[in-house]
């Protein structure tokens, strides 16, 4: 019995390369419905997320963590759109459509525009050229960010065709060398866990 | 005296207050955005093939549209898909729409209604949208034949029987051209399936940071298009002839990374002034 999870783990790995490689729409079939397996335990993965975010703030309230009031907003949130969700559900006019036209939407675009000004106040203190390859970097990057805005062409008709060379050619070359190495190592990864040689998933070395 | 007085003016520069930095950030995103200056904007040969495949189109052809973002990227995307929407609608191209993100939704139905008020569309007539479906890989691979199961009824409700635009429509087959207007890995799945296994035309639009990963599914012509960030929005709405929020963008978008460029030259001659250059960057400490 103790070999029955590498049995069901090369059978699964197996039978699934080979569907991928057979049109037929009867093994299209099974891998869609072996996909929605995935859907149900990531479903499960919900529960237990809600769960988990639940007893964590609950504990934070309790033993008055540090910021222990924001744990009551938290919990409120999670407890509001759940129940508003249920009842009205989530279409264009319901509270949770409202909620997230105006809170959730401004909220989320507004943490990520926040990046522009630390990545501003950072590449002022980090972007150092301290050797050739740390120039190289520096320049590529400055012929960059201004040649990829409008104003790039507005200062100088040679930087759009210039970015476009950096992006086509000495980009595209690391990318494919990259997407083959990580390939090639996802290939090799899977075949040593569906033959057995990789056993860590089951906890062991 | 004269170096010493550099370095000095080099220091005061080094240990700038960073709330500078943001005000200053902050005035060059603003004011742009509130006196527009309309830089000029030329398309690129990445962008100019998305739009060329769209309006290559025959009137009455479909196109499957999965936008599949949520707002913390729609300043980059939601751009694209008003601009393909209303391309789509001048042309009399028939986009069916979905969503394979949770949050999705909301921003479809308010691309969807702005590009639909602009160019007089009616739902269920010019356009559908078909809403929200969880299990992105199993949808995209489930739209091979088998679309209306996945999708027996639209965002609202009406059985896609009842629809009249959907008449024949099971799966990619009915689509000469599939968008994808995408902040993560589900392209891949876009790629890897419709693009790969079901070889339909595939356009991508994405976030400018990912964009770069996608150059090689150009050259392999497992993309027609690509379409990178707010620039790439915005060279699509020049192409459109369209004026959006992507082309307002682009003047704050060009300013802010003048300041930024400004600020790395700076930093470095301040740096070499005080011949901090040749010191180990982990010792300076600092905060971002």
């Amino acid at each position: 019995m103790r070999s029955g999870p590498y049995v069901v783990t090369f059978l699964t790995g197996a039978v699934l390369i080979a569907i991928f490689f057979i049109p037929h729409y009867r093994a299209q079939q099974v891998q869609a419905t072996i996909l929605e397996w995935a859907d149900v335990v990531y479903a499960f993965a919900l529960i237990l997320g809600s769960i988990s975010l639940w007893t964590t703030h609950q504990k934070r309230i309790k033993t008055r963590a540090p910021g222990w009031i924001f744990s009551y907003v938290t919990l409120g949130a999670l407890l509001f759109i759940t129940t508003a969700g249920v009842v009205q559900g989530i279409d264009e006019g319901t509270m949770v459509g409202r909620l997230y036209n105006m809170v959730n939407a401004p909220l989320a675009s507004t943490m990520f525009a926040l990046l522009a000004f630390f990545i501003a106040s950072a590449a002022f203190r980090a972007f150092r050229a301290r050797n050739t390859e740390a120039t190289l970097l520096l320049v590529t990057a400055v012929v960059m960010m201004i040649g990829r805005v409008s104003i790039g062409e507005f200062l100088w008709k040679g930087f759009p065709p210039l970015t476009e060379w950096l992006l086509d050619v000495p980009n595209l070359a690391a990318k494919r060398g990259v997407a083959i190495g990580v390939g090639l190592g996802a290939i090799s990864t899977a075949l040593k866990i569906i033959l057995g040689i990789d056993r860590s998933y089951l906890g062991r070395s | 005296m004269a170096a010493e007085r550099n370095a000095t003016w080099a220091r005061r520069l080094l240990g700038l207050d960073r709330r500078v930095i943001f005000l200053l950030v902050a005035l060059a995103t603003a004011l742009p955005l509130l006196l527009p200056v309309n830089l000029p904007i030329t398309a690129s040969p990445r962008v100019r093939a998305a739009y060329e495949a769209v309006d290559a189109l025959p009137r009455g052809s479909y196109v499957l549209m999965s936008l599949d973002y949520e707002p913390d990227i729609m300043a980059e995307v939601q751009p694209m898909a008003i601009a393909m929407f209303r391309q789509c609608f001048r042309k009399g191209l028939k986009p069916v729409v979905l969503t394979l993100y949770p949050a999705g939704p909301g921003l479809v139905e308010s691309a969807l209604r702005i590009a639909s008020t602009a160019e007089g569309a009616v739902r269920n007539k010019d356009f559908v949208f078909l809403g929200y479906k969880s299990g992105s890989q199993a949808v995209i691979l489930g739209m091979g034949d088998g679309l209306r199961q996945l999708f027996p009824q639209d965002y609202w409700g009406t059985p896609l029987d009842q629809i009249p635009m959907m008449k024949g429509i099971q799966g990619y087959s009915q689509f000469p051209l599939v968008v994808n207007l995408s902040g993560s890995s589900i392209a891949d799945y876009y790629i890897r399936i419709a693009a790969t296994r079901y070889h339909r035309p595939l356009v991508l639009g994405c976030t400018a940071v990912m964009a770069t990963d996608y150059y090689p599914y150009l050259s392999s012509g497992q993309l027609r298009g690509l379409i990178g960030g707010m620039k790439g929005a915005a060279e699509y709405e020049s192409l459109a002839g369209l004026f959006g929020d992507a082309r307002r963008g682009m003047d704050a978008q060009s300013l802010v990374h003048v300041i930024v460029v400004i600020f790395v030259v700076l930093g470095n001659l301040a740096l070499f002034a005080t011949g901090g250059l040749k010191r180990n960057p982990l010792d300076s400490g600092g905060t971002t």
